[in-house]
């Protein structure tokens, strides 16, 4: 009786698809790379353990304050008198209308610089000026 | 006499090299790619005008100093404490609201430590007074 070997499957990866896998990375990458619009103020932020992530890009405001009481709001440098009002053009942006306000404040500023930005964005009377979200590194 | 015919040559792009150089570019993207989501501490201030009359068995007053040393209702507590304290204050109190003041010199690095702590304690109710002129 003849016993038929078992057939040898030839080890290997088929490497005709990888080009097209590379593609499909490379086109993933593309797209979800986004080059920064501002660039602010260059600030050192502080370490917070319990910190939560923002929602929706689009109605944030950003707002940089550095250690020397410098304010910039989309990329301009401000005084903080102006604050408010840019916030209340922003709250009525009918496309867009301002949610959260997103504060990146240098680590060693001094309460009293926030507390006056604080000060306008409660004085803007906007709602969504109320809603600070103030930026932080995340610690483990 | 034999002429020769010129020889076609074959005309097509050599695609052997293709994944290299989709790899290239496929490296160099994932290195320039920041994907930064921004994180911070969430809080809600409070409108213009808004003054509401609380009990003040219901507050607990915390208190930063431009050295950067807290105190609660008076007693000073270590930083990495506030968490602890505030923590069995809340459940002593389920409605307490904990009243952040600095001075103006505090530097906003201890300010966002101790609203850290605050939140690890899970306080949600915390009001920012104004500093002192």
């Amino acid at each position: 009786m003849k016993f038929e070997g078992k057939q040898k499957v030839e080890p290997g990866i088929p490497l005709a698809s990888l080009p097209d896998i590379v593609f499909l990375l490379l086109i993933f990458f593309m797209v979800s790379s986004v080059f920064k619009e501002f660039s602010g103020l260059p600030v050192t932020l502080p370490n917070a353990r319990k910190i939560e992530k923002l929602q929706g890009k689009r109605d944030v405001a950003y707002m940089w304050v550095n250690k020397g009481g410098q304010i910039s709001v989309d990329d301009r440098i401000v005084p903080v008198s102006s604050v408010s009002g840019m916030m209340l053009a922003k709250a009525r942006d009918p496309q867009h209308p301002l949610k959260l306000v997103s504060m990146k404040i240098d680590q060693n500023t001094e309460m009293g610089v926030v507390n006056d930005v604080q000060e306008q964005l409660r004085e803007s009377d906007a709602p969504g000026a109320l809603n600070v979200n103030y930026s932080a590194k995340p610690v483990f | 006499m034999l002429v020769e015919k010129k020889k076609r040559r074959d005309q097509e792009i050599p695609m052997a090299s293709l994944a290299d150089i989709a790899f290239l570019l496929l490296i160099f993207f994932l290195v320039t790619t920041t994907i930064d989501v921004d994180r911070g501490i969430g809080l809600t201030l409070p409108a213009k005008g808004e003054q509401t009359e609380v009990r003040s068995k219901n507050i607990a007053n915390l208190l930063i100093n431009a050295q950067g040393e807290a105190a609660i209702d008076g007693d000073p507590v270590p930083l990495n404490e506030i968490n602890r304290v505030i923590r069995e204050k809340i459940t002593q109190n389920e409605n307490l609201i904990v009243s952040v003041k600095t001075d103006r010199l505090t530097k906003y690095e201890t300010y966002v430590e101790v609203l850290d702590e605050l939140k690890v304690a899970n306080a949600t109710r915390i009001s920012i007074a104004e500093p002192e002129r």
